[in-house]
C-alpha cells in the first residue's frame, strides 16, 4: 500500500479497479490530517466502531453473493439431490464428471435456441427501447410550465413500481384473448386476437412491456444530465445564430453523450440478462421455442427438471461470459474516451 | 395525484408557463401543438389501461356483461369484488402476508444500509477501502440461480419468510446512493458532535439521518416496492401455498385464471363477477405503489445522481 497524502482521494477512487491505490491507511482525515502514519492499532480502536458498522452487510454480500460462487462445483458434478437435504452434504457426495455436462449442453439445440432468443431479445430491446427514454426526456425538458412537467413525471415514473406480475396482468387484460382489444374487435365483427400467446411478436410484445414499465423512469438520468447544462451556452448559441434544431444539436446532444455511452456500456454488459421475472411468467404462455432464454433455460432445468448440473453448467457458461462482456464493454468506452462503469 | 412543484412555489400560477428568456424563439403553434399531443399520448398510454382496471373492479356483474367483458365508462360503483375478496380467505391471507413481509424487509434492509452506508462515508477510515471494494465486485458478477437456490437450501431457510428477506436484502447500488449523501454532510459537524461526546451510532441517529431525510425516504420506497413487488424467491423457496404474499396469488388469479380459493361457486352463480375479482386484484396490488411513489417523486432525481456520481 502506498502512503498518500490527499485525504479524500481514496472516496474519488472508489469505483476504480486500475487506480494507482490511494490507500486509506496512510490517511487520518477522519479526524485530523495527522502529520505522520497512525499505528494500526490506533486507527483501529478509532474506527472499530464505523468498521461494526458495515459487518452486517458485508455478512450478506458473503453469504449469499459471495459463497454460492463455491457452489458452481456442482456445474462439473453429477449432482444428485436426493443424497441428503442439505444441499452442501450432497455436493460433497457427488461424483465429478469434469466436463460432461458443459459437452451436453454445447450439443442440445434447446441450448443454442435460448441463446438465439437471448440475442434477438437484446437486440431488439436495443434499437426499440434505448431511444425513448432520450425522446422522451427531451420532450419534457421542453415543458418549461412547472405543473405540467411534474405531473407529467409523476404519470410517466408510476409504472416502475409495478410488479412485473401486475405490469403483464395489466397487458393481458389490454391484449390477451379476452382483453380490451379482443373485445373491441368482436364487438366490431371481427375475430379477437390474442397477442399474449404469439410467439412470432415475442420479442416485440416483451420490448412494448418494457418500454410501458420503464421507459418513463430511464428519463431521469438524462433529465439530469440536460438540467446541468448552462443556459449560457444556449443563449450563446442563440446569438450566433443557431435555431431551436441547431441548439438541440450542438448543445443538448453533447451534454447528453456521456450519459448515453454509460448506459450503452451498461447495457452491453448486461447483453445476456434480458429480463428473467417478465419472461419466466410469459414463458408458457407463448411456449419455450420463442419464451426460453438463457436464464429461464437454468431455471427449467435446473429448478423444474432436478437436473442442478446440467443447470448449474449452463449458468456458469452465462455468467463467465457476462463477466467478459462487462469488462470489453467497458474497455470500448475508454477507447471512445468515455468513463464508463469504473475509471481507467 | 399530488403534485409536486419542482421550484420554489412562489409563482401565483403553476399551470403558467414562466417568461422565456430575451434570447428564444416564441415556439410555433404547430410545434406546441404536437408536444403537448405527444405528451398527452404518453400518459394515456399509461393512465387508459390502469383506468379500465380500477372501473371494472368496481363493477357489477350486470355492468360487466353489459359492456361484453372490460368496462370504460362506469355505471353504479359496487366494492363487493373487495369485500369478498377482503372478508378473509385466499387474497385476504395473502395481502396480509404481502404486507408482513414488506415491512419488516424494509425495515432491515434499511438498518443495515444504512449502517453500512454510514460506516463507509467518512472517507479514510480503516478498511473502508477493501469493504467497499467487497461490496462493489457484487455488481459486477452473480454466483448463478442454481447455486444461490442450493445455498438457500441449505441453510435450511425454505419454506421461510426468511427466505424472501435475507438473500436479497439489501442492493448495494441503494448502499452507495446512501454513502453519497452522508459524505456531504460536513466533517466539521461530525467532528464537533464528536468533541460533545457523540459517538458513532448517535451522530448516525442525531445528525446524520435527519440531514439525510430526502434520500431516506428514496431508499426506502425502493426497497418497499422490491419487497411489495418480489414473487421469484416465495414461487423457489416456499411451498405451501397457504403462505403465498399477494403477488404469486395473483399470478394464479389473473395469469391463469383460476378462481380464488372459496369464491368459485359465488363466480358461478351469483353477483360477483370472475372479472371484477381479478381486477380487484390488480387494483391491491398497485394502489400501495401508486399512493406512495408521488410523494417521494421530487427526490427522485438527487437519489439517482449522487450514487451516479460517487459510484
Amino acid at each position: 500500500m502506498s502512503h498518500s497524502t490527499v485525504p479524500r482521494s481514496s472516496t474519488e477512487a472508489g469505483t476504480s479497479e486500475k487506480t494507482p491505490v490511494a490507500s486509506p491507511d496512510a490517511t487520518g482525515s477522519r479526524k485530523k490530517p495527522p502529520a505522520g502514519k497512525l499505528s494500526l492499532r490506533h486507527r483501529f480502536r478509532r474506527d472499530r466502531v464505523l468498521v461494526l458498522m458495515t459487518l452486517p452487510a458485508v455478512l450478506l454480500v458473503l453469504v449469499f453473493n459471495y459463497l454460492p460462487i463455491l457452489g458452481n462445483v456442482v456445474a462439473f458434478q453429477d449432482y444428485d439431490p436426493y443424497i441428503s437435504d442439505n444441499g452442501i452434504i450432497s455436493i460433497l457426495n457427488s461424483p465429478f464428471v469434469g466436463l460432461e455436462n458443459f459437452q451436453r449442453i454445447f450439443e442440445d439445440s434447446a441450448f443454442w435456441n435460448a441463446v438465439e432468443n437471448t440475442l434477438v431479445l437484446f437486440f431488439v430491446q436495443l434499437v426499440l427501447f434505448f431511444p425513448i427514454p432520450i425522446l422522451l426526456a427531451l420532450l419534457i425538458n421542453s415543458v418549461i410550465r412547472p405543473r405540467v412537467r411534474a405531473v407529467a413525471q409523476a404519470v410517466l415514473y408510476l409504472p416502475h413500481f409495478f410488479s412485473w406480475v401486475l405490469v403483464i396482468a395489466v397487458f393481458q387484460q389490454m391484449f390477451g384473448g379476452a382483453g380490451m382489444l379482443s373485445q373491441l374487435l368482436r364487438q366490431n365483427g371481427y375475430d379477437g386476437i390474442d397477442i399474449m400467446t404469439n410467439p412470432d411478436t415475442f420479442p416485440f410484445l416483451l420490448t412494448a412491456q418494457s418500454v410501458w414499465k420503464d421507459a418513463g423512469w430511464g428519463i431521469i438520468v438524462f433529465l439530469a444530465a440536460l438540467a446541468s447544462v448552462s443556459q449560457d451556452h444556449y443563449e450563446a448559441a442563440a446569438m450566433d445564430g443557431a435555431g431551436r434544431w441547431r441548439r438541440m444539436w450542438h448543445v443538448t446532444l453533447p451534454a447528453l453523450r456521456p450519459v448515453i455511452a454509460l448506459l450503452l456500456v451498461l447495457r452491453v454488459g448486461d447483453a445476456l440478462t434480458v429480463g428473467f421475472e417478465q419472461i419466466l411468467l410469459q414463458r408458457d404462455a407463448v411456449g419455450p421455442g420463442a419464451g426460453e432464454v438463457l436464464d429461464t433455460f437454468v431455471w427449467w432445468n435446473g429448478v423444474r427438471n432436478q437436473d442442478f448440473s446440467y443447470a448449474a453448467a449452463a449458468g456458469l457458461i452465462k455468467g463467465v461470459v457476462s463477466i467478459g462482456l462487462v469488462l470489453a464493454a467497458n474497455k470500448v468506452a475508454h477507447l471512445m474516451g468515455e468513463q464508463g462503469v469504473y475509471k481507467k | 395525484m399530488t403534485a409536486v412543484i419542482e421550484k420554489p412555489a412562489n409563482k401565483p400560477r403553476p399551470w403558467a408557463a414562466p417568461p422565456r428568456p430575451a434570447w428564444e424563439e416564441e415556439p410555433s403553434k404547430a410545434g406546441l401543438a404536437g408536444k403537448a399531443i405527444a405528451l398527452f399520448l404518453a400518459c394515456l398510454a399509461i393512465l387508459f389501461p390502469l383506468w379500465i382496471v380500477v372501473v371494472t373492479s368496481l363493477s357489477s356483474r350486470k355492468t360487466i356483461d353489459e359492456a361484453g367483458g372490460l368496462v370504460m365508462v362506469p355505471k353504479g360503483i359496487t366494492f363487493i369484488a373487495y369485500q369478498e375478496l377482503l372478508s378473509g380467505g385466499q387474497v385476504t391471507r395473502a395481502a396480509i402476508i404481502s404486507i408482513l413481509v414488506t415491512l419488516v424487509g424494509t425495515l432491515f434492509s434499511m438498518a443495515v444500509s444504512v449502517l453500512c452506508a454510514y460506516g463507509l462515508s467518512r472517507s479514510g477510515s480503516l478498511g473502508h477501502r477493501w469493504i467497499l471494494m467487497t461490496l462493489l465486485a457484487t455488481m459486477f458478477f452473480s454466483a448463478g440461480l442454481i447455486p444461490t437456490y442450493l445455498l438457500v437450501q441449505s441453510l435450511g431457510l425454505t419454506d421461510s419468510y426468511l427466505a424472501l428477506i435475507l438473500p436479497s436484502a439489501i442492493s448495494v447500488f441503494n448502499i452507495l446512493v446512501l454513502r453519497g449523501f452522508f459524505m456531504e454532510i460536513s466533517q466539521e459537524l461530525i467532528d464537533s458532535a464528536r468533541i460533545d461526546g457523540a459517538g458513532d451510532f448517535r451522530i448516525l441517529w442525531k445528525i446524520v439521518m435527519p440531514l439525510s431525510r430526502a434520500v431516506l425516504a428514496v431508499i426506502t420506497l425502493f426497497y418497499a416496492v422490491g419487497y411489495w413487488s418480489a414473487w421469484f424467491n416465495a414461487s423457489l423457496y416456499l411451498n405451501d401455498q397457504d403462505m403465498m404474499p399477494l403477488q404469486n396469488v395473483m399470478i394464479q388469479l389473473v395469469q391463469k385464471q383460476e378462481a380464488p380459493v372459496g369464491l368459485g361457486q359465488a363466480i358461478k352463480t351469483g353477483q360477483l363477477s370472475g372479472l371484477a375479482v381479478q381486477m380487484a386484484v390488480m387494483v391491491m396490488a398497485l394502489l400501495p405503489v401508486a399512493v406512495l411513489s408521488p410523494f417521494v417523486q421530487r427526490h427522485f432525481k438527487k437519489g439517482m445522481l449522487t450514487g451516479a456520481v460517487k459510484g
